[in-house]
């Protein structure tokens, strides 16, 4: 863990990420200590400061009823990242399980198990969240139920392929000749290698979810005002291009910034802990 | 008589995290014109590290540091620009290595393959004219129905037959040094012994100078005139193949032949997990240095 | 010990075939195979790729079931499905050390699982029994808190060992335990063993290609040809006295270092020739 650490560091490009992630992470939880205007993140009006380009003290600008574009960037990285934490805390175990089960079991486990996880991946990820935003009330709980609906599918599939190419590997044959049991075998002895491949893809993935919470946001499905959502800024902003740029630039950039910064940091990942195996 | 590969006081060391870790120590090896000579010792000795060094691999990349000389044919492998040392591999240098099958690209049939094989010493010939040629070096490796094989895929062959096939490539272009890196190790041992026999009757009657590694004496006994044994990074003993074996002068070689288990019998012997007696200076044997 | 288990052999293998198909494929891999191991022997079973050596040692791991023919440990049937008590009995050190210990689990975690699964002894015991098993195969028991990443080939292949020890097995299939190391290595890897077994009284099936180390390790031999025993009996004989020429040839291709081999194997090539 160290030194995956210390080679993530080494790398110019995964420093980079590093400090991105940092900055990200950082301003979401303290967002009520560096956040010029706390209140802003609610529904307050200021009808003397509204829609103002950048200045001091706003230094992002003011957003249509005079709200301040920094405090709400901050308050909405807080929200995505709630978000993807979420939605990853509920899709990982889920596919991991059925991964792991369908993998080492095989037989008609894998056949059920591998098939259904087909359904959920041949439906395109956001027609699938859209369908059952649409069918539900489009709050931020649903949202993330939709996110983890089309989330869990991929992990599934990363795991089987890993479990079944551990499976062949000498130390699940020694653990089947000692006599220890499926469930050992498959969460103590497999399970541990596929622990890499898995937080690689979680970094990543922490990006997407945030891209893809904002898109269903973008569209109107996702949180609703007042709550700050980067998706939504930028969806509403974009009504009044381009003479108030800021209202889409800086959420626009924040975005930017947090997809950039997990993926730099999950691609080396991949490396790194790609070696390893 | 000049020797065909020179090598003098060549080291290597790695570039890590933890700084340099030197892994040969200043060896010096030759290889005469129609010699074959065989690199003995263990994983992590160096043994493998020196066939890259010769093939000119280890020089490109950045993390390693070489020095010394590797004079092949009378010139300077090290002064040579990376472009020169490229066209030397698979023209008047080949290698055979430990797999046979994974060392054939299973996408394209075993013709395709010599067509690039033979492409390497002359680019302008045809695929006809390959095949005729690959037919023949089949041949000599006793491939009778060459039609069949070259029409095949390395999947579709067996273990020996796609050593004699890796054979008959590395010896298509009529190399002057051919490098065998543990060659057979994973097939079976009544093949091994047999494709053995075979590579040397071939080289024998072409002329082509080998430099045999492998971490079994006995597999070179047969195989090699001269022996070289390493450790740890040094040449400790080196001689004629006969007297190395009739008289092993370096505590390390004899350890070597001792951990050989016997066909003759007498029990598995006590070999000392480390000892100070295989750090002792290098033993040569005088018939050696009559050839150089 | 009765008179009655001296006379009984370990292991008892009746006319055993194995026959697997692939679709159209019927493959022959083993055929009326009929073997006995005493207690407290080694014996050695010897053949190539496809000689069905491996599959001798699948049946009596309990991975496949033979097609025909019965196996008997201690004189007792041993069913299809076994009990976990009877799955001890019977354990593996395989070929390649690197494999065999998983890579994310430390080599204490990999020793404690054997003791867990067959709840031998309690929590405190256990431990310190890693530590003993540890110490056995000639570790130091601190090595209970290292990854196999961290030690040589020799180290995992010690250590691979130590697990089949965990269970208490009475039979021990060696699956070409040392064609992965070094000869030095080899070296001291088999001296190990060879103690093992008389201190423990263990039987050892010792699947390999290697005669060499068969002559100097094993009572018996079994020669194995494309899925038939074509040659049983005590290892002095098959050295000596070798009738079917493909353990001959077997003999022939090993790599010798001595004069004394040279003579020996060219005196068995001399009587392949005239027959």
């Amino acid at each position: 863990m160290k030194r995956t650490f210390l080679i993530l560091a080494s790398n110019p490009m995964s420093l980079i990420g590093l400090i991105l992630i940092g900055v990200v992470v950082f301003s979401a939880v303290f967002a009520d200590f560096i956040a010029p205007f706390p209140e802003h993140r609610g529904a307050v009006v200021d009808f003397t400061n509204f829609n103002q380009p950048p200045h001091w003290p706003n230094i992002f600008g003011t957003d249509l009823v005079g709200r301040d574009l920094f405090s709400r960037i901050l308050y909405a990285y807080r929200i995505s990242l709630m978000l993807g934490v979420v939605v990853l805390a509920i899709a990982v175990p889920i596919g991991v399980t059925i991964g792991l089960a369908a993998g080492y079991l095989g037989g008609w486990v894998d056949f059920v198990l591998m098939r259904l996880t087909d359904v959920f991946l041949s439906i395109p990820p956001l027609v699938l969240a859209m369908a059952i935003m649409g069918v539900l009330e489009p709050t931020l709980t649903n949202g993330m139920l939709a996110v983890t609906a089309m989330w869990w599918p991929w992990y599934a599939r990363l795991v089987y392929n890993v479990t079944r190419s551990e499976a062949q590997e000498g130390y699940v044959l020694a653990a089947q000749i000692i006599g220890a049991s499926r469930l050992h075998i498959m969460f103590m002895e497999i399970l541990p290698n596929c622990v890499p491949s898995v937080v690689t893809k979680m970094t990543l993935d922490l990006g997407f979810v945030i891209l893809i919470a904002s898109s269903l946001s973008f569209l109107g499905l996702g949180v609703q005002a007042p709550t700050p959502d980067l998706g939504s800024m930028v969806a509403e902003g974009g009504n009044y291009l381009p003479d108030s740029w800021w209202l889409t630039v800086f959420p626009s950039l924040a975005i930017l910034i947090a997809v950039f910064g997990f993926n730099l940091v999950g691609d080396a990942l991949r490396q790194v802990l790609g070696s390893d195996q | 008589m000049t020797a065909l590969l020179d090598i003098r006081d060549l080291t290597l060391s790695f570039r890590g995290f933890e700084g340099e870790n030197r892994v040969l120590h200043g060896i010096s090896l030759n290889v005469a014109r129609g010699e074959k000579v065989a690199l003995v010792g263990e994983s992590g000795s160096g043994k493998s590290v020196t066939a890259r060094i010769i093939l000119g691999l280890l020089q490109e990349q950045r993390s390693t540091r070489v020095s010394g000389a590797v004079e092949f044919d009378g010139r300077d492998l090290e002064a040579m620009p990376a472009k020169a040392r490229h066209r030397l591999r698979g023209t008047d240098i080949s290698m055979i290595f430990q797999d046979p099958t994974s060392s054939l690209n299973p996408v394209y049939p075993i013709d395709v393959q010599f067509h690039e094989v033979l492409k390497r010493r002359d680019p302008k010939i045809t695929r006809a004219a390959a095949r005729e040629r690959a037919s023949e070096a089949l041949r000599d490796v006793s491939i009778e129905d060459a039609k069949r094989v070259l029409d095949s895929y390395s999947f579709q062959l067996s273990g020996g037959m796609n050593q004699r096939v890796m054979i008959a490539m590395a010896l298509a272009n009529e190399p002057k040094l051919l490098i065998a890196d543990e060659p057979g190790t994973a097939l079976d041992v009544t093949v091994q012994a047999q494709t053995l026999h075979l590579m040397r009757d071939l080289v024998e009657r072409k002329h082509t100078s080998v430099l045999f590694i492998s971490h079994n004496l006995g597999v070179v006994r047969e195989f090699a005139d001269r022996v070289y044994v390493i450790y740890k990074g040094n040449i400790v003993e080196e001689g004629p193949t006969h007297a190395l074996f009739s008289d092993p002068g370096h505590a390390y070689t004899r350890a070597l032949m001792a951990a050989v288990p016997k066909i003759t019998g007498g029990g598995i012997p006590e070999i000392p997990d480390r000892s100070e007696s295989f750090s002792e200076p290098i033993v040569v044997h005088p018939a050696t240095e009559a050839s150089s | 010990m009765s008179a009655v288990d001296q006379a009984t052999p370990v292991l008892d293998v009746r006319n055993v075939s194995k026959t697997f198909i692939s679709g159209e494929h019927r493959v022959k891999a083993l055929e009326s195979v009929s073997l006995k191991v005493m207690r407290g022997q080694c014996l050695a079973v010897v053949g190539e790729s496809g000689s069905g050596k491996s599959t001798l040692a699948n049946l009596l791991l309990g991975i496949h079931q033979p097609t025909t023919g019965d196996l008997y440990l201690d004189g007792n049937l041993l069913p299809g499905h076994r009990t976990l008590p009877l799955r001890r009995m019977i354990q593996l050190v395989q070929q390649n050390p690197l494999s065999s210990l998983n890579p994310r689990r430390t080599v204490g975690a990999s020793l404690r699982l054997a003791l867990d699964v067959h709840d031998i002894g309690d929590r405190q015991g256990r431990k310190e029994r890693v530590g003993a098993l540890l110490e056995e195969v000639g570790l130091p028991s601190d090595f209970a808190a290292r990854y196999p990443a961290a030690l040589s080939g020799g180290q995992r292949q010690r250590v691979a060992v130590a697990r089949a020890l965990a269970c208490e097995p009475e039979i021990v299939v060696l699956d070409e335990p040392t064609s992965a190391l070094d000869v030095l290595v080899q070296a001291r890897v088999l001296r190990m063993l060879d103690e093992l077994r008389r201190r423990r009284d263990l039987t050892y099936v010792f699947i390999t290609h290697d005669l060499g180390v068969v002559r100097n390790i094993a009572d018996r031999v079994a020669v194995f040809e494309k899925g038939k025993l074509v040659e049983e009996s005590d290892t002095e004989t098959i050295f000596i006295n070798p009738e079917n020429p493909y353990t001959r040839r077997l003999i022939s291709a090993i790599p010798i270092v001595s004069d004394e081999e040279e003579t020996l194997r060219r005196s068995l090539m001399e009587e392949t020739n005239d027959s």
